[in-house]
């Protein structure tokens, strides 16, 4: 019994490579397509021009208020009749990026936002120019504050995925049933599937949160992502930062 | 193809009937039922998370980790071949009200520690039993904030029944994608599931946001 469904998971383990690549390229591609999009349109959405920012409101509310399944068969049902023939995984990675890029959008405007008051006066005493202001000062500021909510929509993108298996794409959705029919034992092939999802969902939230360290230590907050990583104990850090790579030399001494 | 026009609005009278037969049939069916088992089952986790011995909560806190961070598709599939006795439509109903319950507790639990500890002290003073305190002083004051929460969970559970498709319901999409396949016409019938979702889900964001407005400003 148990040697047959070793059997089986030996014979589909050769697929599950392409799989696991599958879903993790549907994501992470989707996660990049995604970020551009809701900076795009999250910077959009808090211009003055109520054109623009009309525009983007329109485009935010409309991949928000309409469900993510019926965007990705519109993309790949309505896309071949304008003549567009793209392969399922572009379709895939178009339907994620859009969907998950509006919701993207609405956390990067409320990051800008909740960026202090005092950061947004002192670029102007400084007389720097508005990209300057955004792109040195408010931007990396807002980037910090955003990661925890994007780490959210990243686990959620990750688990959206599971549905490219509608538009014949064999993802890791795609190769548990495929294990289920082969062992004839749901709860094996559903389990061994539910926990690799599992699996790259926390190495995901692993590496977000690794992101977030950085990017806070980049702003001045909290210790760099090397220190830590470090599993040596150390005294606490002088807080008028000894740049990092002297700190290696000085605790030789 | 070249002969037929990009939109025939004789295609979309004829495939409306149908997907709004099947949405209110089975989209807003599920979608309310599943929202009311997440409302329920959700109190009850968040509660035993902070108030059971150690072995039963930390069990209940990875469980509930499991779930949240799989996909709900692999979920009810699995449910689906798992169970074959029990018909697809109540699986949805459960899967979905199991999922969104993990989303939940967390705001339960949010709004619970929001509740300030003099009321828990207060209780104790006033010799209230474990069951009372919860009951008549903590839960009543923590819901207050979680509704707004529940009526944006409610919104996205909804845009997510399409997601039945993978169990063969004929909710909403599914309806669309037959009338499709029978007609080989897709762009009426998809689109117009696009249109049914945001007339039916915008209005409604738009009125948990005054709603989340005007409980945050009174409290």
């Amino acid at each position: 019994m148990s040697s047959d469904l070793l059997n089986a998971l030996g014979g589909a383990l050769p697929l599950l490579g392409p799989a696991v690549l599958v879903t993790v390229g549907l994501t992470v591609a989707g996660a990049l397509l995604a970020v551009v999009i809701a900076i795009g349109l999250g910077l959009m959405a808090r211009l003055e021009n109520i054109v623009l920012r009309g525009i983007a409101r329109v485009i935010i509310e409309f991949f928000r208020g309409t469900s993510l399944v019926v965007q990705l068969f519109w993309l790949f049902f309505v896309l071949p009749m304008f003549g567009v023939e793209w392969p399922p995984i572009l379709v895939g990675i178009l339907a994620l990026g859009l969907n998950f890029g509006a919701y993207g959008a609405e956390v990067v405007r409320g990051s800008i936002n909740s960026v202090p008051r005092g950061q947004w006066e002192a670029t102007t005493a400084l007389s720097m120019s508005t990209t300057q202001r955004m792109f040195r000062v408010i931007f990396p500021q807002a980037w910090a504050l955003m990661i925890p909510s994007l780490t959210n929509l990243l686990i959620q993108l990750l688990k959206a995925t599971a549905i490219v298996s509608f538009i014949t794409l064999a993802d890791l959705t795609h190769w548990i049933d495929k294990l289920r029919i082969g062992t004839g034992d749901t709860f094996f092939a559903y389990g061994i599937g539910l926990v690799l999802y599992f699996v790259i969902a926390y190495v995901l939230t692993l590496l977000m949160n690794a992101l977030e360290v950085h990017a806070k230590h980049k702003i001045g907050r909290g210790q760099s992502l090397r220190e830590v990583l470090s599993f040596r104990t150390r005294p606490p850090v002088d807080p008028v930062a000894t740049p990092a790579a002297d700190l290696e030399g000085e605790r030789v001494k | 193809m070249t002969d037929q026009p990009i939109w025939d609005w004789s295609m979309a009278w004829q495939v409306l009937p149908d997907l709004l037969l099947a949405f209110v049939k089975v989209t807003l069916v599920v979608t309310v039922l599943g929202t009311i088992i997440a409302a329920v089952l959700g109190l009850i986790i968040a509660i035993v998370k902070r108030s059971a011995p150690q072995p039963i909560s930390g069990i209940v806190a990875f469980v509930v980790n499991f779930i949240r961070m799989t996909p709900i598709v692999v979920q009810l599939m699995f449910a689906y071949f798992a169970f074959t006795s029990i018909d697809p439509m109540t699986i949805g109903v459960i899967i979905f009200g199991i999922h969104y319950s993990t989303y939940m507790s967390e705001v339960y639990r949010a709004g619970i520690e929001a509740v300030p500890t003099g009321q828990w002290e207060a209780s104790t003073a006033l010799s209230m039993s474990r069951t009372r305190t919860w009951v008549a002083v903590v839960i009543p004051q923590a819901l207050r904030a979680t509704i707004p929460a529940l009526g944006n969970y409610a919104i996205s559970m909804f845009k997510d029944t399409p997601f039945l498709v993978a169990i063969g319901v004929v909710e909403l999409v599914q309806a669309g994608l037959e009338f499709g396949g029978n007609h080989f016409r897709y762009i009426e019938a998809i689109t117009l599931c696009g249109v049914i979702f945001l007339v039916a889900s915008y209005p409604t964001s738009l009125l948990v946001g005054r709603l989340e407005k005007r409980l945050a400003f009174t409290n």
